[in-house]
């Protein structure tokens, strides 16, 4: 990854006289924007573990003030409705176990189908032979010019008819087969698969439905790992759609919650440090899904992005 | 399951051939026993068309239906005509939605364009760590909600850290998300922290496509940073930038998490962007008729953004291969 930094420095030294400078700009800024990127991550920890008694008092403190987990056992409903006032929160008594079940189960259906569904469609359209295929690919790309958000409304009226609303179902089911994305993506790669890998397998008298299981899929696993994390990072933080869809707790998902938490505390003295609790415990499940593939997503993310 | 895979014909051995066997003709529909895979393929079409049809192309054409009706739920849909285009063309809050939508995307895509490819050229010229690209890409594992909250509270006017530091400085401090001037700007910048790594890494992707012995040449003959940027950079990385663009501008104008859970519209429709009035129209007011006319407004805007960007940059070289 580092090749190219070891080109020549003798030979090319002369034009790059005037460089250690704008290298150490360059450095610079570099420095600056990881600070950005990373610092509002430590701030939510360190009000998360403060008390709002000492956030009030010390504003600024790099530290935790006051030194609790007040904030979690709030977002938790560890706290009864008397301590989480005292402790200036709304004592609501929001679950956020029961939320994270619920973005847990919605963010798997989907995306163990959605990536499984995608799959054995950009089979289709990359190995199977029959009647009509392009024209329906053609659909299938056509579909990828229509924002999201424009079917959301018409979906919400579909959803509600199949009496789904308030269901987890009803929050998967619109992305829950496919998107013209991953059936568009996963093709790309099914169509660069040497066919004579196949072939053989075909030839050893192999079914086409063994070599997508036993051949294709696990060729592709790289890809279908990538875009299922991508996928599940996705429907997690999705808002909008599950603001719809659902209106009780039993298929509230985090960002749902999280949007009526801050709703709930009061507008004079924000439980700030309730909230950022809630917003750790929100966030990080999706930081360590990525901690684990990191790697993997960062290479790929020029493949997945472009088309 | 292994309904047509019983029979399959003795393909020859190179792709070739029988990719032009299968070109030559339409399989012999019915009989099944030769190369055509036609029950197998509807086996395995079926769950995504199915998806397709009714969760993508069905509410779209309904959408377009329902721009033309008054439907509020619970009663069916009644064909009212252009009587929903004609009250929005008249609507002054419909068209102050508009407004600071562009608004907000004119500074959202403007600002982070410029940051996602300062950082692009800084991660290919500087360094092509993956530790790095990795830190760079954290805000956008957050939702937009979660961004939204945490950026709240950073600027909050009595005890956001942003305030405290614009205080210790002497001047007076900003309520950056309750002023009719600052909301907009404040969302944007806010989205910006989020996606911004996500679009460099896509950039950063359209850079390694450069050969580096084309910087080795122009370093060779005294060119400096600047003017490689300039002259090899940006010309050769056009075309990624311009699908690049097409989809970011897209996915700007549908803002809505972060202005939802930080201002809610306000303050006085400052921030009330043409998703977030949408949204009210169907679920405050039940005007889903009313709601699915801007929505369709929305997407002719969209389309001919999409059609003009594409022809001004004439983005027809998409692949990066």
């Amino acid at each position: 990854m580092t090749a190219v930094t070891t080109t020549t420095p003798a030979r090319v030294r002369p034009a790059r006289r005037a460089f250690p400078f704008g290298r150490a700009v360059a450095w610079t800024v570099m420095g600056l924007i990881v600070l950005v990127t990373l610092l509002p991550f430590y701030w939510i920890l360190r009000t998360a573990l403060s008390s709002n008694a000492g956030l009030g008092a010390d504003p600024t403190d790099p530290l935790p003030v006051g030194l609790t987990l007040g904030g979690f056992e709030r977002a938790l409903g560890l706290q009864s409705a008397e301590e989480a006032i005292a402790q200036g929160g709304a004592g609501g008594g929001l679950d956020f176990w029961r939320y994270l079940l619920n973005s847990v189960l919605v963010s798997t259906l989907i995306t163990g189908c959605q990536i499984f569904f995608s799959a054995m469609a950009a089979y289709a359209f990359a190995r199977l032979r029959w009647r009509g295929r392009d024209a329906v690919f053609g659909l299938f790309l056509a579909g990828m010019m229509v924002p999201a958000i424009f079917t959301l409304l018409p979906n919400f009226v579909l959803v509600k008819q199949l009496h789904l609303v308030d269901t987890l179902l009803g929050i998967a089911l619109p992305t829950m087969f496919m998107t013209p994305f991953a059936v568009f993506f996963l093709r790309q790669f099914f169509l660069n698969i040497p066919r004579e890998v196949e072939e053989a397998a075909l030839l050893d008298g192999a079914g086409k439905v063994r070599i997508f299981f036993r051949v294709v899929l696990p060729m592709a696993s790289t890809p279908l790992v990538t875009l299922g994390v991508l996928t599940y990072i996705t429907s997690w933080n999705d808002y909008f759609w599950p603001l719809m869809v659902s209106y009780s707790d039993s298929s509230r998902v985090l960002t749902v919650a999280l949007a009526i938490f801050r709703a709930q505390t009061p507008a004079t003295g924000v439980d700030w440090s309730g909230l950022m609790a809630a917003t750790l415990i929100a966030a990080l499940p999706m930081l360590v899904l990525f901690a684990c593939f990191a790697r993997r997503i960062v290479s790929s993310i020029g493949f997945t992005g472009i088309k | 399951m292994t309904i047509a895979s019983s029979s399959p014909p003795s393909r020859l051995p190179t792709g070739a051939a029988a990719e032009v066997r299968s070109r030559t003709g339409p399989p012999p529909g019915g009989a099944g026993e030769d190369r055509g895979d036609g029950r197998l393929a509807a086996l395995f079409i079926a769950p995504a068309l199915l998806g397709f049809l009714v969760f993508l192309l069905w509410p779209t054409l309904r959408g377009v239906y329902l721009s033309f009706t008054r439907y509020n739920l619970l009663t069916p849909a009644q064909w009212v005509g252009l009587d929903n285009y004609v009250r929005m063309v008249n609507d002054p809050i419909f068209w102050n939605s508009l407004w600071v939508t562009v608004e907000y995307v004119v500074i959202n895509i403007g600002v982070q364009t410029a940051a996602a490819l300062a950082i692009a050229v800084l991660l290919q010229r500087l360094t092509r760590s993956a530790v790095l690209r990795g830190i760079v890409l954290t805000p956008y594992l957050m939702s937009n909600v979660v961004a939204g909250l945490v950026w709240l509270w950073l600027l909050d006017t009595q005890l956001g850290i942003g305030n405290e530091i614009i205080g210790a400085a002497g001047l007076d401090r900003v309520p950056f998300l309750a002023d009719e001037t600052w909301a907009i700007p404040t969302i944007a910048l806010i989205n910006v922290w989020r996606h911004v790594g996500y679009t460099a890494l896509l950039l950063f992707a359209g850079l390694q496509a450069i050969p580096d012995d084309m910087y080795e040449a122009a370093r060779v003959d005294g060119a400096s940073e600047w003017r490689m940027f300039w002259r090899i950079t940006m010309p050769l990385l056009r075309p990624v930038l311009a699908v690049v663009l097409i989809m970011t501008v897209i996915g700007s104008f549908q803002v809505f998490d972060t202005v939802a859970v930080t201002t809610a519209g306000g303050p006085a429709n400052a921030t009330n962007v043409l998703q977030y009035y949408i949204y009210g129209s169907a679920f405050g007011r039940f005007q889903f008729g009313y709601a699915s006319a801007m929505s369709v407004a929305l997407l002719a805007v969209l389309s001919a953004i999409t059609v003009l960007q594409y022809r001004l940059t004439r983005a027809g070289r998409t692949d990066l291969g």
